[in-house]
């Protein structure tokens, strides 16, 4: 079977690269080796934050809010979208200071979207958060969306624009043959001049068959969830000193995250609660929440996603075969970025190039190291 | 509405009293709040959080979930894994819960 | 953490037999209960019950006593009014005990959750004063409390009968019974009548209890369909269709029952082999002739592995005790076969009725497989039939993204009461009805834990 572009990978980068092509005309094959969304894409937090990010990521992050903002124009869908700030909490002055240096750092280079407040405006907003806090980082322009609903709506478009989706292959060999990449699965075999590695937690595993060696490590980051609350809580919930993530999402159900790890078996794709972790995850919620303490938890789970050594994606062209293209390794914060990261892989395949600065996350930054060590 | 279910005669009873809905009521120790309620006549536990319609206990073994009633002033405990103790406070739940924390 | 040889999660007839098998053979175990007393649901309450009321229940139940004196002497250690929350691959169990969580491991587990009762979507089921047979069963057995002012039982399953016998003795007005079994099953049940005939005593009992109740002028109505639960704020009558038409019987409690099913939740969350059992219509985990599952060290015996009933529940649970005092080193092979043979024999005796009940009782198809439109499948999020399907019809094809998209099983019973009906109504619908591969994945913690409780889980490094 013959068609434009091959993606594997059916998270949320590789349809909304998908999505992007289809914009501009050209039909992508969405190979994925589950359902789309199963992993880390479907089950994540659904964080629309661009507070606090890696300076690389700013510009990026920047552009993605925009089209959050008016998601329905681009997927026809709201995908429960919901924009009531996210604040990052300091309990010490020595914790705001640092807030405000990052501040200013940020003002320096010409972005705004990041602000100090004081505490009397943090306990308007978080009026159940403990005692004794002193200010919070804020971007009332942050939010949530629900992540799986966000993955069916970009799956939904991208067919619609002539994506073709494929569940349930496994890429079992990839070769070129003249100037098309050619992919064995155990579906039968597909042909496209142009191929994209979107492929997660496994993309170091596609990344090897062109002797790109990636440090990338799989992990799963643990969420849990509690029974309907009143509302009690519009922004999400972030803090200096704790690994934390909490929100309140629209049903009543508090969601809590803070990236402590689970149990990973990435062979079975299986993942297990590591009860230790969580219980610290627990800790941090009582200390800052405490009318939390005898709200339960209905569910933890855990879904599997790729870390990079730097904490940064791998947003690039192939340094070693023409025709392929990476966009991988988000390291637990990509959803935000998803629609963005569409629109510059659409730019690098057809255009050659992207009107935003991808610079930092070109994949040759481990392999020069990788070459500088030998 | 007369009550839909009542007790066997049984001799040699302990019992303690409760407060279901404001009012006291006389129930054999060991009981569970699910089955005292129902013996007591309350018809209904809860409503739910989304259509507000009422609920009542439906499988009696801590598998359905839909017996979730406000005891002692927590919400959300599943009636039919509670004991009953003396001077027990138990309400229908409402939604997720008014007497929240 | 706390240590133990041998976990026995569950105080029914498998896991008192395997403890006391266990202890006996000088293995140190524990025995993990939810209840307040030994005999899980089949003997609940056996040895508090006044005896009038144990009289009413009649002698099966009352042989549960023997079981529970042979544990209470086999010197295993025994934790009742403990939930469990969590058992992971590791053999790592969560339990919580008057408010306090903690985690404990073991060399070898056995599970033996038993059943619950397969939860079927019908309108109106969530209407106050519908309720399970099970429950009515619970309520009689544990509190000596019966309907008042009547009853209709509906469904099909020896428990259903059992219960109208019970409540009968017990004077309680039974307004109707409801056979919802489908007309062919006679037929089906038929073939598996010879092997059944091995242990005639299981259909004489069934006939016994169902020519008391026609003398005693309960009107039986047979082939129902269609059954509705009618009311507004409470039960106030149903109506069903049969042979003559359409029918509606005034009534405000409605008792339903349609078999019953593994609790497998516990095992599912272990993450062991499960596959789907197209005659009990249900998960099963994958097993051995002794129980163990496909994970190391985990065994599942009892209903929880399959319906197979108290006896043979009994038996297994035996197994499963000689097994793990043979698997941790105190029984050679020879040994544990040697053990094992009278329990093996009685075992696939007693086993000879399960076909033909699996046939005679076998719940219609339309009823499980295409409930209507507006039938609420999950309780918890109020989710109904044609919310699925929309779901389905969009992509959503397996009863995962179905859970994921429209948050059907996410509600505070995690999917317990919708997991059969939605892998039932995806099948149907995608017309795979031999091949379902998936139900729910379960997560922990499997019954409610508060954050203050997984705050303070005691049995975990104070350091991480």
């Amino acid at each position: 079977m013959k068609t434009d572009a091959i993606i594997i990978g059916g998270g949320l980068m590789g349809l909304s690269t998908a999505l992007h092509l289809g914009l501009r005309g050209v039909k992508a094959l969405v190979l994925e080796k589950d359902s789309p969304g199963r992993h880390a894409s479907g089950v994540n937090a659904g964080g629309l934050r661009q507070l606090n990010r890696h300076i690389a990521e700013i510009p990026l992050t920047v552009a993605a809010a925009e089209i959050w903002k008016n998601i329905r124009n681009l997927l026809d869908s709201d995908c429960d979208v919901e924009l009531n700030g996210q604040v990052r909490v300091a309990e010490t002055e020595a914790q705001l200071r640092s807030l405000q240096t990052r501040v200013d750092e940020l003002q320096a280079l010409g972005f705004y979207h990041e602000r100090i407040i004081d505490k009397n405006e943090l306990y308007r907003l978080v009026p159940q958060l403990i005692n004794g806090c002193v200010g919070a980082l804020y971007n009332p322009a942050d939010g949530s969306a629900r992540p799986f609903h966000a993955t069916t709506a970009f799956r939904r478009k991208a067919i619609s624009l002539g994506t073709q989706i494929k569940n349930g292959v496994n890429v079992r060999g990839i070769e070129q043959i003249q100037n098309s990449w050619r992919v064995e699965t155990n579906q039968g075999s597909f042909s496209a001049p142009y191929l994209v590695n979107c492929a997660g937690a496994w993309a170091n595993q596609i990344a090897a068959t062109f002797n790109e060696a990636v440090p990338l490590t799989p992990k799963a980051p643990m969420l849990m969830v509690t029974e309907r609350l009143p509302p009690f809580l519009k922004p999400v919930v972030g803090a200096v000193g704790h690994k934390l993530s909490f929100k309140q999402t629209q049903n009543g159900t508090v969601i809590i995250g803070g990236a402590h790890l689970a149990h990973l078996d990435l062979e079975q794709q299986r993942t297990e609660i590591d009860f230790a972790e969580l219980k610290t995850s627990a800790k941090t919620v009582t200390m800052l929440f405490p009318h939390m303490a005898s709200v339960r938890i209905v569910r933890a789970w855990a879904g599997i996603e790729a870390f990079m050594p730097d904490n940064i994606p791998v947003i690039s062209p192939s340094a070693k075969a023409d025709g392929v293209f990476h966009a991988f390794g988000f390291s637990a914060h990509g959803f935000q970025l998803s629609p963005i990261v569409g629109h510059i892989m659409a730019g690098l395949i057809l255009d050659g190039k992207t009107d935003l600065p991808i610079e930092p996350f070109d994949i040759r930054r481990f392999q020069m190291r990788e070459e500088h060590r030998e | 509405m007369s009550s839909i279910f009542r007790r066997l005669e049984e001799p040699d009873m302990q019992w303690i009293n409760i407060d279901i809905e404001g009012k006291t009521v006389r129930v054999p120790v060991g009981e569970t709040v699910a089955a005292a309620i129902l013996a007591s006549g309350l018809h209904s536990c809860r409503t739910t959080p989304l259509s507000g319609e009422s609920r009542a206990p439906f499988c009696m073994m801590g598998v359905c979930f839909e017996c979730l009633m406000e005891i002692d002033g927590i919400p959300n405990r599943q009636a039919c894994q509670v004991q009953v103790k003396e001077g027990m406070r138990i309400r229908r739940q409402i939604g997720t819960g008014e007497e929240y924390r | 953490m706390e240590h133990h040889q041998l976990a026995i999660i569950g105080g029914g007839p498998a896991g008192l037999a395997a403890a006391a098998v266990a202890a006996n053979a000088g293995l140190e175990c524990v025995l993990i209960d939810e209840q307040a007393t030994p005999g899980g649901q089949i003997y609940r309450a056996v040895n508090t019950i006044p005896k009038q009321r144990a009289t009413l229940l009649g002698p099966d139940y009352q042989c549960g006593q023997k079981l529970i004196d042979q544990f209470n002497k086999s010197g295993a250690s025994y934790r009742p009014s403990t939930t469990i929350w969590n058992l992971n691959s590791q053999r790592e169990i969560g339990i919580l005990h008057n408010g306090q969580a903690a985690l404990l491991s073991a060399d070898r587990v056995v599970i033996a959750t038993g059943a619950m009762e397969r939860p079927v979507p019908f309108p109106g089921w969530t209407l106050p004063g519908v309720m399970t047979a099970g429950a009515g069963q619970i309520l009689l057995k544990s509190a000596g409390i019966v309907p008042n002012d009547g009853v209709v039982m509906a469904g099909s399953g020896p428990l259903l009968l059992l219960l109208a016998w019970q409540y009968m003795r017990a004077g309680v007005n039974i307004q109707a019974i409801l056979d919802m079994a489908p007309q062919n099953n006679l037929w089906r049940a038929m073939l598996h009548l010879p092997r059944a005939l091995f242990v005639h005593h299981y259909i004489l009992k069934g006939l016994k209890y169902q020519l008391q109740l026609r003398r005693a002028g309960i009107p039986f109505y047979k082939r129902i369909t269609d059954l509705h639960a009618i009311g507004n704020d409470s039960l106030a009558a149903i109506e069903f269709s049969d042979s003559k038409g359409k029918q509606r019987i005034e009534t405000s409690l409605l008792m339903c029952h349609f078999g019953v099913i593994p609790d497998s939740h516990l095992s599912r969350c272990t993450g062991c082999k499960h596959h789907w059992d197209p005659a009990q219509l249900c998960w099963r985990p994958v097993t051995d002739e002794w129980g163990n599952s496909s994970l190391d060290g985990i065994a599942i015996v009892g209903d929880g592995s399959g319906i197979g009933g108290a006896v043979a529940a009994r038996h297994a649970g035996r197994l499963a005790g000689l097994e793990s005092v043979h698997t941790l080193g105190r029984m050679s092979t020879n040994e544990r076969d040697e053990e094992a043979r009278a329990d093996q024999r009685w075992m696939a005796d007693d086993l000879n009725i399960r076909p033909f009940l699996e046939a005679l009782f076998r719940p219609s198809p339309t009823l499980l497989g295409s409930p209507k439109d507006e039938t609420l499948v999950c309780r918890c999020e109020e989710i109904t039939a044609g919310t699925i399907r929309q779901a389905l019809h969009a992509g959503h094809q397996d009863t995962n993204q179905i859970k994921f998209f429209t948050r059907c099983g996410m509600g505070p019973c995690q999917g317990r009461q919708c997991d059969n009906a939605v892998s039932q109504l995806v099948a149907h619908e995608l017309g795979v009805e031999m091949g379902i591969t998936e139900g729910y994945r379960i997560r922990p913690p499997i019954r409610p834990l508060t954050i203050e409780q997984l705050a303070t889980l005691q049995g975990v490094d104070e350091d991480k």
